[in-house]
């Protein structure tokens, strides 16, 4: 597979790329660090023992990078199978609440800009007959809830978004997969206190990588949280108004 | 305090030809392993769990089953990469400020964060280990044993019932094992093991000096024959504890300490005996302590292992445990031996500096490097008196 990722370097991104390099999928990074881009290349052409991955700057909050970046990886890779987007902005809602320019930041990056970046991947990958385009939202989105007031709301957003991309273009060869992922240990959530059910980069990266080869458009990871945000859908206006979740 | 690096985790570069391998310093070697086994390589030196990181061993030292024949982990590093006190990003090596990399082997972090490390893996003719277990009667068989088996095979280990006394003391079993060859070994890869887990904290009654009894009483009868030999999964070889996740559960919510020394050559060879003696008289309930021959004393200036005879104890937190680590302390001063750091967390700081005349040339270097004193752990405040 050939696949072009945004959002490698850090977090599941990070162990998603490693288990697609580690069985033979050729990968072209994409980011704003480049330096930091590069590292990561290396650490995967290492474990996956042979080629070379290229990288191109590529910045949520700079729309006008989005297609040289998409045109250099599907270049580079003679092709593309798959868009992969891990990457984003996160602050906590105290954070955002304080700081409201970071809010219209993180509102545009991460709801309006990966849209842009996502017509611009799904246009591509229709035009050589489909693909897979795999976006990481969050079950931040699932529920106005206290704690991800702000995220959430992007996130609910990017939810709607993928899941009309699913229903419009699967018949034309787009297979869209909605990663919801609950609570993960990674650089995202370091300091945050670690709620039960908290997973694993490396298993929620195992979940997406199946969920990406049967085209399954949306995963919950890890998957227990399918059945936390299932009654978290289900309580009463009046409870969320008293819980603090 | 711990500095975690797992996030630091990526593979920088690696050489196939010469095993040279150049990572972020919280690389697992689990993941070093896992990477490295199928083409050919492995580390070094064989430390006795996988769950630790590349700076983690840097820091420590580690040294395992093979340090009769290749020392410790510092051994092998080649070079560092560092953010030392004042925030300067240093790269040190034996050629390039080597007083800051010696000082940083087995130097328990005290002089910068370790940011990346270059070392050499060993290359192995296949992935499998053919190994040997044999029952021995007590512990000077032991170190005859160990001592005679040292140039034969790269890899040795005792496990020893340390609660036996009398004519029984210090039985246990021998592990010795080496690389098998690609014609002995099976063709497959070995497979990757699934790990339970002990779900929940047991209750702290659960290990005591009795249940310990019995369980070493039956790890050292079940061992029969006498001598068993085999092609055996090189997990179950090096990392028989990394089986059964959070094992340490098992010692109750108090927990348990580990404690480990070694005890020179100079010493004689009745010196784990009188070890054995005093730790069974003081009543100290360990599971299986470990006992190792080591090799030559590495290169770093407080490096834990010198030729002499390694023990190691996990004793479950009582009470009495800071008294019990005290008497052996006492002990391992007078033979003239050490503690690991690694290890430690319950020796005094007069016993600490009575152990290690070279406490003053790695504190000079850490002067030079951390003059205002910024790198302090628990540990240093313990043992060398730094401001909390």
């Amino acid at each position: 597979m050939k696949v072009a990722f945004l959002g490698a370097t850090k977090g599941i991104g990070r162990a998603l790329a490693r288990l697609m390099a580690e069985r033979g999928d050729v990968l072209f990074l994409l980011g704003r660090d480049t330096a930091d881009l590069e590292r990561s290349a290396r650490d995967l052409e290492v474990r996956a023992g042979q080629g070379r991955f290229g990288t191109a700057p590529c910045d949520l909050e700079r729309p006008e990078t989005f297609a040289p970046a998409l045109e250099a990886a599907e270049a580079a890779l003679g092709g593309l199978d798959a868009v992969v987007v891990t990457a984003g902005l996160f602050a906590t809602q105290d954070r955002l609440e304080e700081d409201v320019e970071l809010a219209r930041r993180l509102v545009t990056a991460n709801f309006a800009n990966t849209v842009v970046f996502c017509e611009h991947a799904r246009k591509r990958l229709l035009a050589r007959g489909g693909g897979t385009l795999c976006v990481f939202s969050s079950v931040a989105g699932e529920r106005g809830r206290k704690p991800v007031a702000i995220y959430g709301a992007a996130k609910a957003g990017l939810s709607r978004y993928l899941e009309a991309l699913d229903h419009k273009f699967r018949d034309r060869g787009l297979r869209t997969v909605c990663v919801k992922p609950g609570f993960v240990k990674t650089s995202m959530t370091d300091g945050l206190p670690v709620p039960p059910f908290a997973g694993e980069p490396e298993a929620v990266a195992r979940r997406v990588l199946r969920a990406i080869d049967r085209g399954q458009p949306v995963v919950y990871a890890p998957a227990i949280w399918r059945w936390i945000m299932l009654v978290i859908r289900l309580l009463p206006r009046f409870v969320m108004r008293k819980i603090g979740f | 305090m711990v500095a975690g690096s797992r996030l630091a985790d990526r593979i920088l570069a690696f050489d196939q030809a010469t095993g040279v391998l150049r990572a972020e310093a919280g690389l697992s070697l689990f993941e070093v392993n896992r990477v490295f086994l199928p083409r050919g390589y492995f580390d070094p030196v064989a430390p006795g769990t996988q769950f630790i990181t590349l700076g983690g061993m840097v820091a420590a030292d580690v040294h395992g089953k093979s340090h009769h024949r290749t020392g410790s982990f510092g051994g092998h590093v080649r070079s560092l990469k560092m953010r030392v006190a004042d925030g300067r990003i240093v790269e040190c090596s034996r050629e390039a400020e080597p007083d800051l990399f010696r000082a940083t082997i087995g130097g328990m972090g005290l002089t910068g964060h370790i940011l990346e490390v270059e070392c050499r893996l060993l290359h192995v003719p296949s992935p499998w280990i053919h190994a040997e277990s044999e029952r021995i009667e007590d512990i000077d068989r032991f170190m005859d044993a160990l001592k005679e088996a040292g140039p034969r095979w790269p890899y040795t280990v005792g496990w020893i019932d340390c609660l036996s006394t009398g004519t029984g003391m210090g039985r246990g079993i021998l592990h010795r094992g080496r690389w098998a060859e690609p014609g002995e070994a099976p063709d497959r890869r070995p497979a990757e093991r699934h790990r339970p887990s002990v779900p929940f904290v047991l209750p702290g009654w659960v290990i005591d000096r009795w249940s310990v009894r019995a369980f070493n009483a039956c790890f050292y009868h079940r061992h029969v024959p006498r001598v068993r030999r085999g092609i055996v999964h090189p997990e179950s070889f090096f990392y028989p504890l990394d089986v059964v996740r959070h094992w340490n559960r098992l010692y109750g919510p108090r927990g348990f300490t580990q404690y480990q020394c070694v005890l020179p050559e100079s010493a004689g060879r009745g010196a784990p005996r009188r070890f054995l003696e005093l730790l069974t008289r003081r009543g100290g309930a360990s599971m299986l302590c470990v006992i190792k021959d080591c090799g030559a004393e590495g290169e770093g200036l407080l490096s834990f292992p010198r030729p002499g005879t390694s023990i190691a104890l996990d004793l479950p937190i009582r009470d009495g445990t800071p008294d019990l680590v005290s008497a052996l302390n006492e002990l391992v001063v007078a033979e003239g031996g050490r503690v690991y750091l690694a290890k430690d967390v319950l020796t005094r700081a007069d016993h600490y500096r009575a152990m290690e005349p070279r406490l003053e040339s790695f504190l000079a270097v850490r002067r030079r490097w951390d003059p205002e004193g910024k790198l302090r752990s628990a540990q240093s405040v313990r043992l060398l008196g730094d401001a909390p």
